[in-house]
C-alpha cells in the first residue's frame, strides 16, 4: 500500500489558512499557502514552524502549489517565502500568477498602512516571492523532478482557479483547492478525468447545503436590490475584487438594461477596471456563453457600473455600492457600512461565506449592536440579507467530483467539523464499492528477476535461459466404441463428426488414417477381442489437456448413426 | 509500425502512423496550390476576366473554350476552385482513431476527412489552433461561397484530354480527387469532433500509446507531438521556429531519445532571413506610400500579420507614415484581432509579462484604438465610405484567386505607382500574378516563413539525437531551382527515410518489451469476449484452448514415483526397465506409463478420475514453467 501523509498546517476542519503539508512516495508538497481573516495576530498565517524546527523549508519541501488567488489560499505566501525562507518552485496557473500579487498588495496595504501592523511582508517581499512562481497550463504535465509531476484542471470558483493532480510513481493525490460544479454567468463548471487518485482532498465549504437553482438565487438577489433601491434605500454589497464580484455586475448589469433602472451602481476601488481586464485578457477561463460572444460584445464592459468616490456614500437618494472586501473585515466595505448601518431603509447583502471573528459573520449570525474600534458601539438598523453566491460546489456536488474522479479515498478539508461528519457518511454510503482501476488480462509467461530486473518472457524462451530441457507429458487414452466397420472406417466417421460439432477448430483427416485435432492425434484400432468394437485412442500433450479431456468425453457419447 | 504518407506537399503533410494497433494521423493539410490552375473569383464583374479568350488546341479544336482560358500565354480553368484533398485510398480512412493536428494551417482537410470517410475517432488540437483554424475556414468558405460562380469545369480533366493541355495543367496531379470547398455546415460538423489539449498534457489512447503535444513556436498553439509507449517513442515535428516572434518558444528537450522523428514543414524559403524581410517589406511599404501609391499585401487573417503590425506599430512614426490608414479587410478581421489578445498563455514570454499588468499582449489593439488600423468584414458597407488613399490595405487570398484581394488588384494592377508585397510564402507569387497580367504595378516579394531552415534542423537534429529520422522527399535533395545548393537538404547520419505522396514506410524499428503491472491473485475468468457475434449454443462447452498450460521441466524417478503411487492406493505396480527409461505398469487399471528422461506418456483407459490422479501425481515431481 503506497503510503501518503497529509498534514493540513490550516483549514483542516475550518475555513481560512488553507495550507495542506503532503507527503507522497518521499516527496513534500506543500498545498496553498493562505491567511486567515478572522485572526490579526500570529494565527493568521499556518505555523511553519511545524517544518522548520528540522530544517529549511527548501531543503524540506519539493514544490509548493496555490490553487486559485483568494487570500486564504494565496495571502501567506511572501511571508512563507521571503521571511521564513523558501526558494523552490511555486506553481500556480497564469490567471492567479497575474491577479495574486495585485490582492497581495492591496492586503498588505490595509495591514500595514490602515491598521500600522509593523514586520509585515513589504511590496518588495511580494515582488520577490512572485519571481519564484512558475506558471502551469491547464492539463499540461509538469515534471517538478525525474519523479514528482503535476496537473492542473479547471475548477471554476474564481478566475484561474484549478485543481491540482500530485503524482510519484502509480500513486497520486488530488487536491481541488475550492472548486464549482455548476457554471454560473461568468466561468464554467469544474471538471477532472477518470484519474482515479489514491487520494482526494477536497474541500466542503458547502458540505451540507444542496443549494437550490440559481436562477432562484438570482431573481431573489435582483428582487432584493430593487425592492431597496424602489423605497430609496442604499444597498451595498461588500465583495472580493474579483470572482463573485464580476458575476453580480454581470447581473445587475443586464437586469437594469432590462427594467431601464436610474438608480447608479458604484463599484468601490480602483482595481474594478484593471480586474475587469484581467477577465477581458484571460477570457478562455470563462464560461463558453462569454467565450463565443466575447468578439461582439464583451461582458466586462459595463455601461451601468461607475467607479465609486469615497463622498459618494453620503449622496442622497439610492445606489447600489460594491466594496471590497467582501467579509467586512476591514478597508471601505466597513466604513461604508459604518454609515449606512443606522438607516433601516438600507440594506447590506452578504453574497459569500464570511469566516468566524469578522464583522460580516457577526452581524449574519444576527448579532445587531456591535462592538467597534475605541468601545464604540454601533447599531444596526439596517436590513441584513445573505446570498450564497460563493462560488463552491454544494454537497450534490461534492458527491459528483469524487464519481468523476473515482478515488480509493476522499478526505474532507476547508469546511466544518460537524458539516464534514455528515458529508463523510453521505459518501461512504455512496462510493463504499470503487471498481478496480485496470481490466486484468490474464498472460501466460515466466519472471526472470535478474540484478534487480524484472522479465516476463516466454516459457520456452525461460526454459532456453535456464539451461533445462522440456519434460513432455503425454496422455493417451482408448475410448471404446461399438462399430463393426472397418477401421479406416471408423476413422472416418470420427472425421466427419468431428468436423461438424468443433466449427472453431481445425479437423484434419491424415493420410495414414488418423484424424487431428488442433495438435490432439486420434487413432482408430481393432480391438484384439471384440470385432464389433474400434478402440479410438486419443493422444495429447499436457498443454492441450482441455480439449483433449474435452474430445474424449465427446467421443464416449459415442458417433451419430451414418447417414446413408 | 508503418507510415502511410497521404499528401506529398512537405509543409501541408497528412500522414497516419500505425503504432501498437493504434492508427493515428498527424494532420491533415490540405493543398490549395491547385487554385492557381483557376481563374480569380472577382466580387464584382470583371470585364477583363470575362472576356478572356477561350483556349484551343494546336489543331484548331475549341471544345475546351467554355472550360479554358487564356490570359498572357497561360490556360486557366474558368470553374469554381478546387482543392488539391490528401490520398483517401491509401488506407481506409475510417480506421483512423485520431487526428493530431500541429497548427491551424495544417488543419484545413479537416472536414474532408471527417465528414466523408467514415471516421468516427477524435481530433485532438490545442485552443488556439481551433479557433483560428476555424476563422482559417470560416474566410475560405465565405470567399468562395459569396461569389457563387455556375460553372464547375470537369472536361478538362479527362486523362486523355489533360494530356493534350499546356503545362501546368498537363503535370497537375490527381485532379479528379480534387474537390470544391466544404460548406460551414462541414467546417462545424468537423470541429465538434476536436477535444482541446495543452502543451505537456499526456493523453492516453486506449492505455497502449501515450501523446503529448509541445509548443513548437511557430504559430499560436502550434505544436509539436509525441507519440510513445513506455519503450518507444516517435517525434512527430511539424513547422517549428526558433525565431522569437509571438508564440511560446519550441519546446526542444522534450524530443530527445525519439526512435524515430518524423520531420515536416521546414521553411519553404530556405534562402530568404525573415527579419531582412520584414525590414524590406516596410522600407518598400513606406516608400510606395510616399510617392503617392497604395501598397496591397495579400496575407492570411492570422499569424505572420500579427507581426507585421508590430513592426508597422513601431515603424510608422519614425517613417512619417502616421496620416496612412492601414486598413485590414478579413470576414474575420476582427475576430482574428480580438482572438490574438485572448491567448496570453500561449505567448512568448515578453508578451505574456504585458497581460500581467495588464495590457493587451499585441500593439494592435493600441493601433485600432488610435484609429490607424482599421478593420472591415469586407469591402461592402463601411469600408467603401471610410476608405482613402493612399492606403496599405492587407487582405486575402494570398493565391490571389478569390477574396477581397482580387478586387484590389484589378483596381490598382493599372498604376506603377502601387505595390503588391508579397510576405506569405504558400504560393509562387509569379504564378499567382499570371491571370493579372499584363500589370504596371510594382511586385514585391518579401516571402516570411519563420519555420526551421536547413542550418537549424542540422543544429536540432545533433542535438536530440534521433536513431532515424523520416522527412518528404523534397528534403533530401537540393531544391530543383539551387540543384547546386548541397546545404539546403537534410543532412543526418544513418540517412533521412524519405517518402513521397501515396507511399507505405515501414520504420525503422521492432517491439521488443511491453511495461505490464502483475497483480498476485490470477483475474477471474474473463466472461466470453464481446465481439457482437453469437457464438451457438451447441459450441458453448467447448472449452477455451486459449487457457495456457505452463511447460514442464525435470524428471521423473521411478522410485519414488511408484512409492507414491502406492501411497494413494495403486495395487499391482510392476516396473520394466527400457532402453530410455522405465515403464510402469498399473495392471488392475490397465494403464501403462512410459517414463524417460525428458517426457512421461500416460496410456489409459478413458477414465478422466483415474487419469487426472495419474496426472497429478506426476506433476509433484516436475517443475512448471
Amino acid at each position: 500500500m503506497p503510503e501518503i501523509r497529509v498534514t493540513p498546517l490550516g483549514a483542516g476542519q475550518d475555513v481560512g489558512r488553507s495550507c495542506i503539508l503532503v507527503s507522497i512516495g518521499g516527496k513534500n508538497v506543500m498545498l496553498d499557502c493562505g491567511m486567515h481573516m478572522g485572526f490579526n495576530d500570529d494565527r493568521r498565517f499556518p505555523d511553519f514552524s511545524y517544518i522548520t524546527r528540522n530544517g529549511r523549508l527548501t531543503d524540506f519541501l519539493d514544490c509548493v502549489i496555490i490553487s486559485h488567488f483568494h487570500l486564504d489560499h494565496c495571502g501567506a505566501l511572501p511571508y512563507f517565502s521571503e521571511m521564513v525562507g523558501y526558494d523552490g518552485p511555486i506553481y500556480m496557473t497564469h490567471p492567479t500568477q497575474a491577479i495574486c500579487p495585485i490582492l497581495l498588495e492591496d492586503y498588505r496595504k490595509i495591514a500595514v498602512d490602515k491598521k500600522g501592523e509593523a514586520n509585515f511582508f513589504t511590496s518588495q517581499m511580494i515582488k520577490d516571492c512572485m519571481k519564484k512562481v512558475v506558471a502551469v497550463h491547464l492539463h499540461q504535465t509538469v515534471q517538478v523532478d525525474d519523479e514528482l509531476e503535476i496537473k492542473a484542471y479547471y475548477a471554476g470558483h474564481v478566475l484561474g482557479a484549478a485543481m491540482f493532480q500530485i503524482k510519484v510513481g502509480s500513486e497520486s493525490v488530488v487536491y481541488t483547492g475550492d472548486y464549482n460544479m455548476t457554471p454560473d454567468r461568468h466561468l464554467g463548471a469544474a471538471w477532472i478525468d477518470k484519474c482515479r487518485p489514491n487520494l482526494l482532498i477536497t474541500e466542503s465549504t458547502y458540505a451540507t447545503t444542496i443549494r437550490d437553482s440559481k436562477r432562484c438565487r438570482e431573481r431573489d438577489f435582483l428582487k432584493k436590490v430593487h425592492e431597496a433601491v424602489e423605497r430609496g434605500g442604499k444597498v451595498l454589497i461588500p465583495v472580493f475584487a474579483l470572482g463573485r464580484a464580476q458575476e453580480l455586475c454581470i447581473l445587475l448589469e443586464t437586469f437594469w438594461e432590462r427594467m431601464n433602472l436610474k438608480a447608479p451602481i458604484y463599484f468601490s476601488t480602483g482595481l474594478t477596471e484593471k480586474a475587469n481586464h484581467y477577465y477581458k485578457l484571460f477570457i478562455t477561463w470563462t464560461n463558453q456563453k462569454i467565450r463565443k460572444t466575447f468578439v461582439q460584445r464583451n461582458m466586462f464592459e459595463f455601461k451601468h457600473i461607475k467607479a465609486f468616490d469615497r463622498a459618494f456614500a453620503d449622496n442622497p437618494g439610492p445606489m447600489v455600492v460594491f466594496a471590497t472586501p467582501g467579509m467586512l473585515h476591514a478597508g471601505q466595505s466597513l466604513q461604508i457600512f459604518r454609515k449606512w448601518a443606522g438607516n433601516e431603509k438600507n440594506m447590506v447583502i452578504m453574497p459569500g461565506y464570511c469566516v468566524q471573528g469578522t464583522v460580516g459573520h457577526k452581524i449574519l449570525s444576527g448579532q445587531r449592536k456591535l462592538e467597534m474600534e475605541g468601545r464604540q458601539v454601533l447599531e444596526v438598523k439596517m436590513q441584513v440579507e445573505y446570498m450564497s453566491f460563493s462560488a463552491h460546489a454544494d454537497a450534490k456536488g461534492i458527491m459528483q467530483l469524487v464519481g468523476q474522479a473515482e478515488p480509493e479515498s476522499v478526505l474532507l478539508v476547508h469546511g466544518e467539523a460537524k458539516k464534514m461528519e455528515f458529508l463523510k457518511q453521505k459518501i461512504e454510503q455512496e462510493f463504499r464499492l470503487l471498481p478496480d482501476a485496470k481490466k486484468p488480462r490474464l498472460l501466460h509467461g515466466t519472471l526472470i528477476m535478474k540484478d534487480s530486473n524484472f522479465r516476463l518472457v516466454s516459457s520456452e524462451q525461460a526454459l532456453k535461459e535456464l539451461g533445462l530441457a522440456e519434460h513432455q507429458l503425454r496422455f493417451t487414452c482408448r475410448v471404446h466404441l461399438h462399430d463393426p466397420r472397418k477401421e479406416q472406417e471408423t476413422a472416418m466417421r470420427v472425421y466427419s463428426h468431428l468436423k461438424s460439432v468443433l466449427k472453431e477448430h481445425c479437423v484434419q483427416h491424415l493420410p495414414d488414417g488418423s484424424v487431428t485435432v488442433e495438435s490432439i492425434l486420434i487413432q482408430a484400432a481393432a480391438h484384439s477381442e471384440d470385432p464389433g468394437t474400434k478402440v479410438l485412442l486419443v493422444s495429447w500433450t499436457y498443454q492441450d489437456e482441455e480439449l483433449g479431456s474435452h474430445l474424449t468425453s465427446l467421443l464416449k457419447k459415442g458417433l451419430p448413426q451414418a447417414a446413408s | 509500425m508503418k507510415l502511410y504518407c497521404l499528401s506529398g506537399h512537405p509543409t501541408l503533410p497528412c500522414n497516419v502512423l500505425k503504432f501498437k494497433s493504434t492508427t493515428i494521423m498527424l494532420d491533415c493539410g490540405l493543398d490549395m496550390t491547385s487554385t492557381l490552375n483557376f481563374l480569380p473569383l472577382p466580387l464584382v464583374q470583371s470585364p477583363r476576366l470575362s472576356n478572356l479568350p477561350g483556349w484551343s488546341l494546336k489543331d484548331g479544336n475549341a471544345f475546351l473554350d467554355k472550360e479554358l482560358k487564356e490570359c498572357s500565354g497561360h490556360v486557366f480553368v474558368d470553374s469554381v476552385p478546387e482543392f488539391c484533398l490528401p490520398e483517401t485510398e491509401l488506407i481506409d480512412l475510417s480506421t483512423v482513431d485520431v487526428i493530431l493536428i500541429s497548427n491551424y494551417h495544417c488543419m484545413m482537410a479537416l472536414p474532408y476527412i471527417t465528414e466523408h470517410t467514415g471516421f468516427t475517432g477524435t481530433v485532438y488540437a490545442t485552443e488556439p489552433t481551433v479557433q483560428i483554424g476555424r476563422l482559417l475556414m470560416e474566410e475560405l468558405v465565405n470567399f468562395i461561397e459569396r461569389v457563387p460562380k455556375a460553372q464547375s469545369a470537369s472536361l478538362w480533366k479527362n486523362k486523355d484530354i489533360q494530356r493534350l493541355l499546356p503545362s501546368p495543367l498537363k503535370d497537375a496531379v490527381e485532379v479528379s480527387t480534387w474537390r470544391r470547398c466544404y460548406t460551414m455546415q462541414e467546417v462545424n460538423s468537423a470541429l465538434s469532433k476536436i477535444q482541446l489539449v495543452g502543451y505537456s498534457q499526456k493523453i492516453e489512447l486506449f492505455g497502449a500509446v501515450q501523446v503529448t503535444p509541445l509548443s513548437s513556436g511557430y504559430a499560436l498553439g502550434s505544436s509539436n507531438w509525441i507519440i510513445q509507449s513506455h519503450y518507444e517513442k516517435v517525434s512527430y515535428v511539424s513547422g517549428s521556429s526558433l525565431l522569437t516572434t509571438h508564440p511560446q518558444p519550441m519546446d526542444q528537450a522534450s524530443l530527445k531519445n525519439s526512435d524515430v522523428l518524423v520531420l515536416t514543414g521546414l521553411t519553404q524559403i530556405p534562402t530568404a532571413n525573415p527579419d531582412g524581410m520584414v525590414g524590406e517589406f516596410c522600407s518598400n511599404l513606406a516608400l510606395t506610400v510616399r510617392n503617392g501609391g497604395n501598397v496591397l499585401v495579400p496575407c492570411y487573417p492570422s499569424g505572420v500579420i500579427y507581426d507585421l503590425l508590430e513592426c508597422l506599430y513601431q515603424y510608422i512614426d519614425s517613417a512619417g507614415l502616421s496620416n496612412i490608414p492601414f486598413y485590414f479587410i478579413s470576414p474575420v478581421a476582427n475576430s482574428s484581432l480580438e482572438f490574438s489578445q485572448i491567448f496570453a498563455e500561449w505567448l512568448c514570454h515578453n508578451k505574456q509579462t504585458k497581460v500581467y499588468l495588464p495590457e493587451p499582449p499585441f500593439p494592435h489593439a493600441e493601433l485600432i484604438q488610435t484609429n490607424k488600423l482599421k478593420h472591415y468584414p469586407s469591402l461592402h458597407g463601411d469600408f467603401s465610405s471610410d476608405f482613402r488613399q493612399p492606403c496599405v490595405v492587407f487582405t486575402g487570398h494570398p493565391s490571389l484567386r478569390f477574396g477581397d484581394v482580387v478586387h484590389f488588384m484589378e483596381l490598382w494592377g493599372k498604376s506603377s505607382l502601387n505595390t503588391v508585397i508579397f510576405t506569405e510564402p504558400d504560393f509562387s507569387y509569379l504564378e499567382a500574378l499570371a491571370p493579372y497580367q499584363p500589370l504596371a504595378m510594382k511586385c514585391i516579394y518579401c516571402p516570411i516563413d519563420t519555420r526551421l531552415n536547413f542550418i537549424q534542423v542540422s543544429k536540432l537534429l545533433k542535438e536530440v539525437q534521433p536513431l532515424h529520422v523520416v522527412c518528404p522527399e523534397q528534403y533530401t535533395q537540393p531544391p530543383p531551382a539551387q540543384s547546386h545548393r548541397m546545404d539546403l537538404m537534410i543532412d543526418c547520419q544513418p540517412p533521412a527515410m524519405s517518402y513521397r505522396r501515396a507511399e507505405v514506410l515501414a520504420l525503422p524499428f521492432k517491439r521488443r518489451y511491453e511495461k505490464i503491472e502483475i497483480m498476485p491473485e490470477p483475474p477471474p475468468r474473463p466472461t466470453q469476449p464481446t465481439g457482437g457475434k453469437k457464438r451457438k449454443r451447441a459450441s458453448d462447452d467447448i472449452p477455451d484452448c486459449k487457457v495456457l498450460k505452463p511447460l514442464l521441466s525435470g524428471s521423473i524417478p521411478v522410485e519414488q514415483f511408484v512409492q507414491a503411487l502406492e501411497k494413494h492406493g495403486f495395487s499391482d505396480i510392476k516396473v520394466e526397465d527400457t532402453a530410455k527409461g522405465h515403464i510402469v505398469l498399473l495392471q488392475e487399471a490397465e494403464t501403462l506409463i512410459q517414463i524417460e528422461e525428458d517426457s512421461t506418456h500416460i496410456i489409459c483407459d478413458n477414465d478422466e478420475m483415474l487419469r487426472v490422479r495419474l496426472r497429478d501425481l506426476v506433476l509433484k515431481f516436475l517443475q512448471k514453467f
